[in-house]
């Protein structure tokens, strides 16, 4: 690229800036295309069980995974303060206002996120989305909707169940391994959670991510160069794009919820 | 496309098992029904209220009937805190609101002891007896000056 | 071809201009296709055949002149027009761009499914109707991954058809295929295109079968049209052209000259 360091500075940002602009006239059209008939259930349920249901053993899993590890890390930290019986109430607010919500997103991300990326880039480089233009049916109602909507429904869903079986990941520590009272782990638990300020907190983080790698992924399998190797840098950079945007997003609700 | 029928059913299944784990987290967990329906609120005055924030519980002989709604300073620049409790709680007018730590380092929540007037508390009403946090720099203070500790 | 009903004007491009960032496709692309006739549009690698049939279809806007369907200029009308025009068409893509989640009937039904509305079962004949005429059945249930180039091709076909098109624009329909399935498409095509009126617009780089089959020949060169029927261009002296036309050109130009004696 010619010009001086400051001047393809300024074009990458202007670059950038239209970039973004792109997105947020896509995610318009997906908003409008929610709204307008036909409904598309066949094809709703159909994703739903793409994103959801394919990805319930992994967060499961990891959830619990996640849980144990907290559990564990937890008490060998809270037991040099000899508030060992608080372990309940720790495990549960890391979980509930942070880890579910992030690392379901993450690992959505990684699993559905790529998934829908792939699938929509595949079908543009095999002209079948030319082919729905043809028959006079809007690929973006028809292919992409459904795929967003989707991802926004499940994310909410698998984060709450990430964070029970994390909840129950740090119980199993807690209780069988450490040998806490089962009743105070639960007990601190549900002292320390309040809806509003953790609960609530989770679930809008959960939705806003699955909004996000709705938009994003479809975004860029829909704009995907028409060959294998677009495709695979388009999933790549869909992957990329979407899990910094949610860290990104985690902090800022984290910081205004407060407020 | 493969049995669409099966296939909604486990879509229907997973659906619930999320809606469930929603549910349980706000309602078990984070103990929202203690707000709206059936909550009605008294008002307690402290010197000192410790750690105690807002949604702590409050606890009849251990057992959390309500929390702390607000904390705020009244005109004597004393702390003012409302208490939404259980709606289907009777307290006398005489009954006394203490400010308890559960545990050693634990979380600090407001005990009530009922009292044994016949007279019962009216929503909004004030708390005649009221305890206040009590804190270790202070009990020690007074164990060296030799005071006694006591209520007000 | 000879003493055939006067043609009349389906699809007309007209001074069409187009071009991609530095890569002028097009300079000034005029030409026309007759209605109920098949036209074979042909043009060495890159010479622009398949965006021609995106122009005609409203995939791609060019930058300067008209494409008329019918009289209706699809270059600079409103998307909803186009939308409207499109039905009156059908495409076969090069790969047959079915949807592959999707069976073959849920495919070939999907326009109806869509744009009209039918019951299950009425939409099930038509689809095992049109299917029929391009020589499937059975198939059914099966997905698009599983079924042959030329059963994949015949089943795009039919999905094209399903509306009851005026127009069918074919993107190279014979590449990939075998001599008997080659045959099988060649007739088919003109099978639709005498029983149904069908206007048949096919890019092809496969030689013999477009001198076969095709009413005219639209030759792309140079960003511009060269419009005849097969014998004519066969016959046409210029060098280029037969070389292009090969050794099918050199046989069909000396079977029109012993026609012509005759």
């Amino acid at each position: 690229m010619s010009g001086t360091p400051l001047q393809r500075l300024g074009r990458n940002a202007s670059e950038w800036i239209e970039a973004l602009g792109q997105v947020m006239a896509f995610a318009g059209a997906i908003a409008s295309a929610i709204v307008r008939p036909p409904l598309r259930g066949r094809r709703l349920l159909r994703e739903i069980y793409d994103a959801g249901v394919l990805s319930i053993a992994l967060i499961c899993g990891a959830g619990f995974a996640v849980g144990m590890v907290l559990g564990l890390q937890g008490y060998t930290t809270l037991v040099r303060f000899g508030a060992q019986e608080s372990l309940g109430a720790v495990v549960g607010l890391v979980l509930i206002r942070e880890l579910g919500p992030v690392v379901t997103g993450l690992l959505v991300i990684g699993r559905a996120g790529s998934a829908t990326t792939a699938e929509i880039g595949a079908m543009v480089s095999t002209q079948q989305l030319d082919g729905l233009r043809m028959m006079s049916i809007d690929p973006l109602h028809f292919v992409v909707m459904p795929k967003a909507l989707a991802l926004l429904f499940v994310m909410p869903l698998l984060s709450s169940l990430f964070t029970v079986f994390g909840v129950f990941g740090g119980y199993v520590i807690g209780v069988q391994l450490v040998g806490l009272d089962g009743g105070s782990y639960m007990a601190s638990l549900e002292n320390a959670v309040d809806f509003r300020d953790d609960v609530l907190q989770s679930l809008v983080k959960a939705t806003v991510f699955g909004a996000l790698l709705g938009v994003i992924s479809t975004y860029r399998g829909y704009r995907s160069p028409p060959h294998a190797a677009g495709v695979s840098r388009s999933t790549t950079s869909a992957v990329v794009t979407a899990s910094v945007w949610l860290l990104l997003t985690d902090y800022l609700i984290t910081a205004f919820w407060g407020v | 496309m493969q049995s669409s029928a099966t296939r909604d059913f486990i879509v229907g299944l997973f659906v619930l098992a999320g809606l469930l784990a929603v549910a349980y987290l706000s309602t078990v967990l984070g103990g929202l029904s203690y707000r709206g329906d059936g909550s009605f609120r008294l008002v307690a005055i402290f010197d000192d209220i410790g750690g105690l924030s807002q949604r702590s519980p409050v606890k009849i002989a251990g057992v959390k009937v309500g929390q702390v709604a607000e904390i705020a300073l009244d005109e004597d620049l004393r702390a003012r805190v409302a208490l939404d409790l259980d709606a289907r709680l009777e307290l006398p007018v005489d009954s006394s609101a203490a400010i308890r730590t559960a545990g050693l380092l634990g979380d600090q929540f407001v005990s009530l002891e009922p009292g044994a007037e016949d007279e019962l508390l009216a929503p909004g009403e004030f708390f005649t007896y009221t305890e206040s946090a009590l804190s270790l720099d202070k009990l020690v203070g007074r164990l060296v000056h030799g005071d006694a500790f006591g209520d007000e | 071809m000879q003493g055939s009903p006067p043609e009349e004007v389906h699809v007309e491009l007209e001074c069409v201009r187009l071009a991609f960032g530095e890569r002028e496709i097009f300079k000034d692309l005029s030409c026309q296709f007759a209605r109920a006739r098949i036209t074979v549009l042909m043009g060495g690698s890159g010479t622009g055949k398949s965006t021609v049939l995106r122009m005609i279809g409203g995939l791609q806007r060019p930058d300067s002149g008209q494409v008329r369907i019918a009289g209706d200029d699809v270059a600079s009308c409103p998307e909803a027009e186009v939308q409207r025009v499109r039905q009156r068409l059908g495409m076969l893509f090069q790969e047959g761009a079915l949807l592959d989640s999707m069976s073959v009937l849920e495919n070939v039904g999907l326009p109806l499914r869509e744009h009209r509305g039918l019951g299950e079962s009425e939409i099930r004949d038509a689809v095992h109707e049109r299917l029929a005429a391009v020589g499937l059945e059975g198939v059914d249930d099966l997905l698009p991954g599983e079924l042959s180039g030329g059963m994949l091709r015949r089943v795009a076909l039919a999905r094209a058809i399903i509306l009851d098109p005026e127009i069918v624009l074919c993107d190279e329909p014979f590449s990939g295929l075998d001599p008997p399935n080659v045959e099988r498409i060649e007739a088919l095509f003109s099978e639709l295109c005498r029983m149904r009126g069908l206007t048949l617009i096919v890019t092809s780089h496969h030689m013999a079968s477009s001198l076969r089959m095709s009413d005219q020949i639209v030759l792309l060169r140079q960003g511009r049209a060269l419009t005849g029927t097969p014998g004519s261009l066969a016959t046409s002296g210029d060098p280029e052209i037969a070389d292009f036309l090969g050794s099918d050109g050199a046989a069909l130009a000396r079977q029109v000259s012993a026609d012509v004696a005759t």
